[in-house]
């Protein structure tokens, strides 16, 4: 499903490399997490993934079902399937919640040569898809985002995710400024679109999302690498012991730094 | 205090390529009132505060630069609103493309008849509220209005009138030079909405007088015409008597010069006033709003919103004055006037004021400008819309605020349309 390779980034506005060969590889259907301390490079890899302004990549590749990302627009990005959940989303006011998520769908069907959906078809899925993530008919006429607490924008863009059906979900620091009864809220919405044909990067610095969307496979990132991977007890071993035992035993072997 | 030279060679210059219209003695009267404020004041200089981001010289010059017609296909504005049509062209009244005024259930005569009658209602207001309005700031070119207007609608509503008044200004001859002065009388407890569009002229110069009286409401709704090279300088006089209401939207796409003046007196207690304007320009566009609003009674609220969106070059002004007398307690006073910079050519000059007398008082007011959100815009295109649609998207949004001050849906929905189509043929270029 997607395959990065060698990637190399910088930013644009400074010479400074953030990321310095990041390899990735995740199967359809499969659930992998990226887990990083602070400043790793863990956001830049998902905005660089979208096609954010701002970044240089300057070696390396990215591939979804063998199209090349780098060469896209973020919109079309998007068309091939490709989604971010962002860490902070963002406020647009005057553009109504269910005008973008229509005006989003269209966009992205009539960019795969697809007929637009109906307006009456559109209602009865957003509706379905908003009872499952707990959204009122409220939060669906406001303006996207404006008011909405921690909880209700993350849930907000579990429901755009539900809505455009993506085939390569990122959730970036999903979990960020979510108590326990809302992250599981996200974590179920998550948990409901899992499938065979659909995979998911989860970024996260704490283990404890990774309780309720449990991954197939847990990488640790660290200075613009990823230096270890594992199955899901590598999680917990974070969670017990903090990044420093792996990032020290990294240094040991030379391997980064 | 003798006028500066340039000033009253300009001023006798323009006065000298008008004729005066014939009429009884109110109307005259009330005509040589005008002209001798003219003279007295003065047409607008650059020179003059009033006009520091507004060159009035094509407005003040004896003839208008002339004017290429927009040859469009659009379907005319309003069409799905159920109005009474009455057409002006190049700033005359043409009955046989007009509607039978009678349907609108409100009384409809035409300024040249009225100005006849030796005895009108219209006494009251005609170039009353003009006057008025040139205290504390000069609005010479109203007063030249009053003076010289050829032709207008007198509008006076008793009860609810049974459908919009719709002023439809077209725009055939590449010379020409309207002068139209509207009066309308919304009497107690009485309603009227009045609808405006079209290009006009070469050159328009427009005043409009609105007395609303206790507990009658006024909407106005306006879109001022494509065609490119047009000229326009527009006043809106307004009296508010009490728990009455005005609200009046003006949409501007397009136009090399135009200067929108709206002078508001609350005069009543507990009425509201909201002025509204969103305009887009392209290119050689000039748009200025300026308004003043007065608060002379306890109670009442007043908002004015204005949004630019300016690209091109394109120049946008506002200059938006509060003023509350020192009776006016518990005056409830918002303004915000912001622009979108498409580009860094484009300008946007923004004078708020407020002026503030009584204690109880509520004002603020906001100025801003600025391009657009590029996060906003990265977000709306990771969804899957393209740059371009993502944009038009939070253009609108940004006009969105000035939109919602239309209080009728299917009104808002028509300017809402013809802002999208007017951001569309862009996109094509």
């Amino acid at each position: 499903m997607l395959e990065i390779k060698n990637l190399h980034v910088k930013l644009e506005e400074e010479d400074k490399q953030i990321l310095k060969g990041v390899d990735l590889s995740v199967g359809a259907g499969e659930v992998h997490a990226i887990m990083g301390p602070n400043g790793s490079g863990k956001s830049t890899l998902s905005y660089v993934m979208s096609g954010r302004d701002g970044y240089e990549v300057t070696d390396g590749s990215i591939a979804l079902d063998g199209a090349d990302m780098l060469e896209m627009e973020p919109e079309e990005r998007a068309a091939a399937g490709l989604f971010l959940a962002f860490q902070y989303p963002v406020e647009i006011p005057g553009v109504g919640n269910m005008t973008f998520l229509r005006t989003a769908l269209n966009a992205q069907r009539k960019a795969r040569g697809q007929e637009e959906i109906s307006a009456a078809d559109f209602l009865k899925l957003i509706r379905e898809r908003a009872k499952e993530l707990k959204i009122g008919s409220e939060m669906l006429k406001r303006p996207v985002n404006v008011g909405f607490s921690g909880g209700e924008k993350k849930r907000n863009e579990i429901l755009q995710m539900a809505v455009l059906e993506p085939k390569m979900c990122v959730l970036d620091e999903t979990d960020s400024g979510l108590d326990v009864d809302a992250m599981k809220l996200v974590a179920d919405g998550v948990n409901a679109l899992r499938s065979e044909g659909r995979s998911f990067l989860v970024i996260t610095h704490y283990q404890r999302l990774l309780n309720h969307i449990v991954p197939d496979v847990v990488h640790i990132m660290a200075n613009g690498k990823i230096v270890k991977t594992g199955g899901k007890e590598l999680a917990m071993e974070v969670e017990e012991n903090g990044y420093s035992d792996i990032l020290d035993a990294q240094n040991e072997t030379g391997e980064v730094v | 205090m003798a006028l500066p030279q340039a000033k009253q060679d300009t001023t006798e210059a323009r006065l000298a390529a008008l004729t005066r219209p014939e009429g009884a003695a109110w109307a005259s009267t009330a005509r040589d009132a005008a002209l001798a404020r003219v003279r007295e004041m003065g047409l607008p200089h650059r020179r003059d505060e009033y006009w520091k981001y507004t060159r009035p010289d094509g407005l003040t010059a004896p003839e208008p630069a002339p004017a290429a017609l927009f040859s469009g296909d659009e379907q005319p504005l309003f069409s799905e609103i159920d109005r009474v049509r009455l057409v002006f062209v190049d700033g005359v009244f043409d009955p046989d493309r007009s509607d039978d005024p009678t349907l609108a259930g409100v009384e409809i005569e035409r300024l040249q008849d009225a100005s006849r009658a030796d005895i009108h209602w219209a006494k009251e207001v005609y170039g009353v509220l003009e006057a008025r309005g040139q205290v504390p700031v000069q609005r010479p070119l109203a007063a030249l209005n009053t003076a010289f207007a050829t032709d207008g609608v007198l509008i006076r509503a008793t009860g609810k009138a049974e459908r919009p008044v719709s002023l439809i200004y077209l725009h055939e001859s590449e010379t020409s030079d309207a002068i139209l002065h509207h009066v309308v009388k919304v009497e107690p407890g009485a309603e009227l909405t009045l609808l405006e569009n079209g290009p006009a002229a070469a050159r328009f110069n427009k005043v409009l007088e609105v007395e609303v009286a206790d507990g009658a409401a006024f909407h106005h709704v306006r879109a001022q015409g494509r065609d490119h090279e047009r000229q326009a300088v527009t006043h809106t006089f307004a009296r508010l008597g009490r728990e009455s209401t005005f609200k009046s939207f003006t949409m501007t796409a397009n136009g090399v010069m135009t200067r929108n003046e709206s002078v508001i007196e609350l005069t009543g207690d507990d009425a509201t006033a909201h002025v509204a304007g969103a305009c887009m320009g392209d290119g050689d566009f000039h748009h200025d709003d300026t308004v003043f609003v007065t608060h002379d009674a306890v109670n009442c609220e007043s908002r004015q919103v204005f949004k630019k969106v300016l690209r091109n070059g394109a120049t946008g002004v506002f200059q938006g004055k509060i003023l509350v007398k020192p009776e006016a307690q518990r005056t409830d006073g918002y303004q915000i006037s912001q622009s979108l910079l498409l580009d860094e050519d484009s300008q946007f000059y923004a004078k708020p004021e407020l002026e503030i007398y009584a204690d109880d008082v509520q004002c603020s007011h906001g100025s801003t400008s600025g391009a657009i959100d590029e996060t906003a815009l990265f977000y709306l295109r990771s969804r899957g819309l393209p740059e371009s649609e993502a944009q038009d998207l939070l253009v609108l949004a940004f006009l969105a605020e000035a939109i919602e001050e239309i209080d009728d849906p299917a009104i808002a929905e028509d300017i809402r349309v013809r802002l999208e189509a007017w951001l569309a043929r862009r996109r094509k270029d």
